[in-house]
């Protein structure tokens, strides 16, 4: 129910333009360093744990495939999601919840705005958009991480690992990833905004939406993670 | 009371939360230009009352016309016209918290109206004086404005966009008797101003009989009595009389959990 209305309010006018470039910035460029700083520390222990497994088997090379597989993959939009969703998930909750509590829905209503549009959509817009953004930057970052460790502490040759990092990606990997992300960020615009909103009673009812919409953000993340994996990379 | 079509008219209303009955069959008619004030006891459904009329809440039961039109059941185009008819003043003002003062007043002129922000600036900056507060009050953010002033930048909000019918929430409660009193001149004054209907709810008799020119009692989901202001006084009524002299021993059973 409150899903489809979300929806519906996405593509019917009014759009409200400057809360939708309010949420982007909010959502894409303020969540950059700590997805950026989960992504590097990623690759960087991804480097150095297969090291140790691959090491004995003078399996070097596979170390690059490792990295860049897992991290576009998998861990990327998996960990940014997570990050995202304590981060962002969390705030709307606190936001509208508060506006909730306080009336302040009602008196967007009797203002004849409609609170879907303009609390609802903009988040739920933006949620799917900045979300790849966030992965993409993820995966090079992450990429990257794996890079330093293998160059500097593991003496590998940076031309090859460079070369096998290219030779073994395929596009899909990177699409599968971002497809994940725009889901992701659908989801933790969501529950954010539908816990808020449904929240009760004073304080504690706001802070009770936050724990839910984080919670439930992040199961839901690793649940679609799963039926998307499913989907792209079943034979 | 020329005009035979009440500006509101609810009949019948029921409104419930589970098992709890909130509203049983309350009656009330408005007419055009008059003031009316719903008194009663905390919990006892004013604000649902409003709510339902506001379209926020969906009655079990019951009609609801505004200008003789039926409310209960409409959806957004036409839930809108009736929407841009009320303004609304809420018990804490429901200042926007995200918004300076002045966009809070000017919300409904640009998000409803469609004014160009400059325009709409002015128009809030106006209003912003007509309820006593400066110009430079329209830049800070609701956040730092004092009790007193937030209920005057909601009234400000509620009258911007010169409303036809204003609804005011528990105006006073809240606030020091003078500051109380500072709003209650400021709603006569621009309810005149603007020739609204008005519908108040409150528990605070000092104000209802400043405000009102007629007053409704509210008491177990109906109205129990509606008589003009001077009449109040001898309404022959015991429930009224125990009300209006604050008294606890009566007839009201004041149910302890239900505030
Ligand atoms: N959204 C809601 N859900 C459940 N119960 C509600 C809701 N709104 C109001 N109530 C209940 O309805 C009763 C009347 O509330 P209200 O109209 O706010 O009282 P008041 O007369 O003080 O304004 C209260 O007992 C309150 O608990
Ligand atoms: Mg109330």
């Amino acid at each position: 129910m409150f899903t489809g209305r979300a929806v519906f309010h996405c593509f019917v006018p009014p759009f409200y333009g400057r809360l939708l470039g309010r949420q982007l910035i909010e959502i894409g460029y303020y969540s950059l360093p700590v997805v950026g700083l989960t992504a590097i520390f990623t690759g960087m222990v991804l480097a150095l744990q297969s090291y140790t497994g691959f090491a004995r088997f003078n399996a070097e090379g596979a170390i690059a495939s490792v990295v860049v597989l897992s991290i576009t993959r998998e861990l990327a939009p998996v960990l940014a999601g997570l990050m995202v969703s304590g981060r962002i998930g969390a705030a709307m909750a606190a936001e509208i919840g508060t506006m909730s509590v306080t009336e302040q829905i009602d008196a967007l209503t009797t203002l004849s705005t409609n609170p879907f549009k303009y609390l609802v959509a903009p988040r739920l817009i933006a949620g799917v958009l900045m979300l790849p953004v966030l992965v993409l930057v993820a995966d090079i970052i992450g990429v990257f991480g794996g890079y330093l460790v293998s160059i500097y502490k593991l003496g590998f040759n940076p031309t090859v690992y460079l070369e096998r990092t290219w030779d073994i990606l395929e596009p899909l990997d990177v699409i599968s990833g971002l497809v994940k992300a725009a889901v992701f960020g659908f989801l933790i615009s969501l529950m954010g905004c539908y816990h808020g909103y449904h929240s009760r009673g004073g304080a504690q009812g706001v802070g009770a939406a936050t724990t839910n919409a984080v919670v439930s953000a992040s199961v839901l993340i690793l649940a679609f993670n799963y039926m998307i994996t499913e989907l792209f990379f079943a034979i | 009371m020329a005009n035979p079509i009440p500006k509101i008219e609810i009949s019948e209303l029921h409104k419930g939360f589970g098992q709890k009955t909130v509203l049983d069959g309350l009656n009330l008619e408005i007419a055009e230009g008059e003031s009316v004030v719903v008194i009663g006891g905390s919990g006892t459904g004013k604000s649902v009352l409003l709510k339902n009329i506001l379209g926020l809440l969906t009655p079990e039961n019951g009609s609801i016309k505004v200008d003789g039109e039926e409310t209960v059941g409409m959806s957004w185009p036409d839930r809108e016209t009736v929407l841009n008819k009320i303004g609304m003043l809420f018990q804490n003002a429901a200042l926007f918290d995200s918004l300076s003062v002045w966009e809070n007043v000017a919300f409904g002129l640009i998000e409803g109206g469609g004014m160009k922000r400059n325009e709409a600036r002015e128009i809030a900056v106006a209003k912003l004086s007509d309820v006593g507060l400066a110009p430079d009050i329209g830049k800070l953010s609701p956040a730092e404005l004092s009790g007193g002033m937030r209920k005057r930048v909601g009234l400000a909000r509620a009258i911007a966009t010169e409303p036809e019918i204003i609804f005011f929430d528990e105006p006073t409660t809240g606030l020091d008797p003078i500051m109380g009193d500072v709003i209650n001149d400021l709603i006569v004054e621009r309810v005149k101003q603007l020739g609204a209907t008005a519908l108040s709810i409150t528990h605070d008799m000092a104000s209802a009989r400043k405000i009102a020119d007629r007053i409704a009692m509210i008491y177990k989901g109906k109205i129990i009595w509606a008589g003009r202001v001077d009449e109040i006084d001898d309404s022959g009524n015991e429930f009224v009389d125990q009300f209006i002299h604050g008294r606890a021993e009566g007839p009201i059973q004041m149910d302890v959990r239900a505030g």
